[in-house]
């Protein structure tokens, strides 16, 4: 079954009772909210997803209303994984944006069979461009421009390669567009669907965007990584590109992984095979156009090792 | 109800887990993970050769929970490696303890258990020799308040923990394996003693019946079972791989007197027996019974223990296992003190806390 095949008033019930799982790339889904921003953003955002009443489920996601004043003075909303509550309560207009991160937050804290890189994918032509960033280097705003312009979409927030094959999984989940990115997107990309703008959350005002139907349809193709990128907004810059030698590609990326110290011989492994079949660069854009005509012209990998 | 009976089946007969269906691992896959077990779970079905057999989604966390728990190993061993190396230059004895010393000495109890804190075990009198020689290599004090300090080394059975500055990593050196302020009072220099040295090295690890009273000790005396389900599963594991051997019950009863731990003994040997059906002879079974508590305190006992073994109960039994955890937490405190001290002690931090609070405020 399908999220759009459910309708509004059904897809509303079953969150706040049973719940509803909903598959994303490996893993399977379980919220149960009443919140109705959620169940809006699911409706919207997961309508190609496939989702079940019951049966397993990797994380058990609940989003309610806490049990104290704050259920009718500055609503709130707590979140639970497992049972547990990874954090504070926070406003409920957010709960959408709380969803998102509390399914990150699961799959970061529980997933060790993948290294993940924090980092967004995308695929065209059989091959996978991978945009690790810290926050604020525009990686959401350039997956989400290559996502409008027919790269399929595997992860804005969350790059999961498995050390066993070396591909990436695609969860296909909707791409965090934070403060001014939003409208410059909005402009950039009218087709695509954007949900409501979120404002005051703890990375200022937060609004999303779907992935496409095919990205979501193709969930079960995992990507061959064919280049690393490393991209660096920066206003009123032209565009310009650097080749990144892999050694450099290897401390830099290594340095931000969170659980690949944890993952020992089998995450260096899987990280040198990565960068060993992607061709590395530095990216620095301010121009959205500009960006894409190089990413549409960009070759398959490979030419990069023999030229170095 | 003594424990969950799809835990109790988990961990007493692993093979029947092959049999499971995905939404039965649903829950359980939850339980284990909030009482710790996954990894554990994971070594006893590859070691039967039956993972292959747990359908592929479950499978995941299990493997997810061994590849964290590798880790942590890995991250003890380099830890014993620079412990040994930071203490090269003294000529003192050392025993690793509980963990590290179940990773050293190669036992299966080792396998998927999950804990990077190192604790060793020094003579009294080394103390200040070790001390100094880890702060001069790069560990230092995460008690920094005086009274701490003060408390640790006046009335606690070890030094202050230490952290490493790069590494993170905490150790605990002990100069006995109980506080001196409570009930049970084994002498230190008899565990020296026996301990058994690694290869030719001056460092050592505890003789296989110490070890079993010393996590007996930890578990029931000055711990309060907070490790829950998980020290249970270290003792039966030690006491079914030691148990092989005959002697080996003997000389637990003896060392049991020498060493003053014949109650930690007893509740180690009941419960193991009780919850997870650690095999053991009936003569020590009743030998161990000699020294059982009255009547009534067994009893309270057995209910304190069984809320805290089991995973979260639901309803009206979780108020009973919260109460349960409540009082283990006040029995812990009274065992590990006589009553002017805890009440001294619970007076300095409740001030304490207050005057924090001010601070900050």
């Amino acid at each position: 079954m399908k999220v759009c095949q459910i309708e509004a008033g059904d897809l509303r019930r079953s969150l706040s009772k049973s719940g509803l799982r909903i598959r994303t790339g490996p893993f399977i889904c379980h919220v149960q909210t009443p919140f109705e921003n959620i169940a809006d953003g699911v409706q919207l955002f997961y309508k190609d997803f496939t989702c079940e009443s019951e049966g397993f489920a990797d994380f058990h996601l609940k989003l309610i209303r806490p049990r104290n004043l704050h259920r009718v003075w500055r609503p709130q909303v707590s979140c639970y994984l497992n049972d547990d509550s990874p954090f504070s309560p926070l406003p409920s207009d957010q709960a959408f944006a709380v969803f998102e991160s509390l399914l990150n937050w699961s799959i970061y804290t529980t997933t060790y069979n993948y290294l993940i890189i924090h980092g967004a994918t995308v695929e065209r032509n059989g091959f996978a461009a991978i945009l690790p960033a810290p926050p604020g280097s525009g990686k959401s705003t350039l997956c989400a421009a290559l996502v409008s312009r027919g790269w399929r979409l595997l992860t804005d927030e969350l790059t999961l390669v498995s050390p066993a094959s070396g591909l990436i999984s695609d969860l296909a989940r909707p791409i965090s567009l934070k403060n001014n990115s939003i409208d410059v997107l909005q402009d950039y990309a009218p087709n695509e669907v954007f949900g409501p703008k979120i404002y005051n959350t703890i990375k200022g005002t937060i609004a999303h965007m779907g992935p496409p139907s095919d990205s979501v349809s193709r969930m079960h193709e995992a990507a061959v990584p064919g280049w690393l990128i490393f991209p660096k907004y920066q206003a009123g810059a032209s565009t310009s590109v650097a080749p990144l030698p892999k050694g450099q590609a290897f401390m830099r990326l290594s340095s931000g992984l969170v659980n690949y110290p944890v993952l020992g011989a089998q995450g260096f492994e899987a990280l040198t095979q990565l960068i060993d079949r992607t061709d590395c660069y530095n990216f620095t854009y301010s121009s959205l156009d500009e960006a894409m005509a190089w990413f549409s012209e960009l070759q398959a990998p490979g030419r990069q090792a023999l030229e170095q | 109800m003594i424990l969950d009976p799809t835990i109790e089946r988990a961990l007493t007969q692993p093979q029947a887990l092959a049999e499971l269906k995905e939404p039965q691992w649903d829950q359980l896959l939850q339980s284990l993970r909030r009482l710790g077990l996954l990894a554990r779970i994971q070594v006893l079905l590859a070691e039967r050769g039956l993972l292959h057999a747990v359908p592929a989604q479950p499978r995941m966390h299990l493997e997810s929970a061994r590849i964290v728990a590798d880790n942590e190993q890995r991250i003890m061993n380099w830890e014993v490696n620079r412990i040994q190396r930071a203490l090269k230059e003294l000529s003192t004895p050392v025993i690793f303890l509980k963990g590290a010393a179940y990773l050293i000495a190669g036992l299966s109890v080792a396998k998927g258990r999950i804990s990077t804190d190192i604790d060793i075990l020094v003579d009294k009198a080394d103390l200040p020799a070790v001390e100094t020689a880890l702060l001069k290599h790069g560990w230092e004090h995460t008690k920094v308040d005086e009274y701490d300090q003060y408390y640790y080394r006046i009335w606690s059975h070890e030094l202050p923990p230490l952290r490493h500055r790069e590494r993170r990593t905490i150790i605990d050196v002990h100069h006995t394996i109980l506080p001196l302020t409570g009930r049970c009072h084994p002498d230190p220099k008899k565990l020296l003693a026996q301990a058994i040295n690694l290869d030719g090295s001056r460092f050592k690890i505890l003789a296989p019946a110490d070890m079993v009273l010393h996590s007996a000790a930890h578990a029931f005396q000055d711990g309060d079972l907070v490790r829950g389900l998980r020290d249970l599963v270290d003792l039966d594991d030690l006491l079914r791989h030691f148990g092989v051997e005959a002697s080996f019950w003997t000389r637990l009863l003896q060392r049991g007197q020498e060493l003053d731990l014949t109650r930690p003994l007893y509740y180690a040997l009941r419960y193991t027996n009780l919850i997870l059906h650690t095999p053991m002879p009936k003569a020590v079974v009743e030998q161990a019974q000699k020294h059982a508590p009255a009547w009534l305190t067994g009893a309270i006992m057995d209910r304190l223990v069984i809320h805290a073994v089991n995973d979260r109960l639901n309803g009206w039994r979780r108020f009973l296992q919260a109460f349960s955890n409540w009082a283990l937490y006040v029995r812990q405190h009274w065992l590990r003190m006589p009553p002017i001290l805890l009440a001294r002690h619970l007076l300095h931090q409740m001030f304490h806390r207050q005057k924090l609070r001010t601070d900050l405020g």
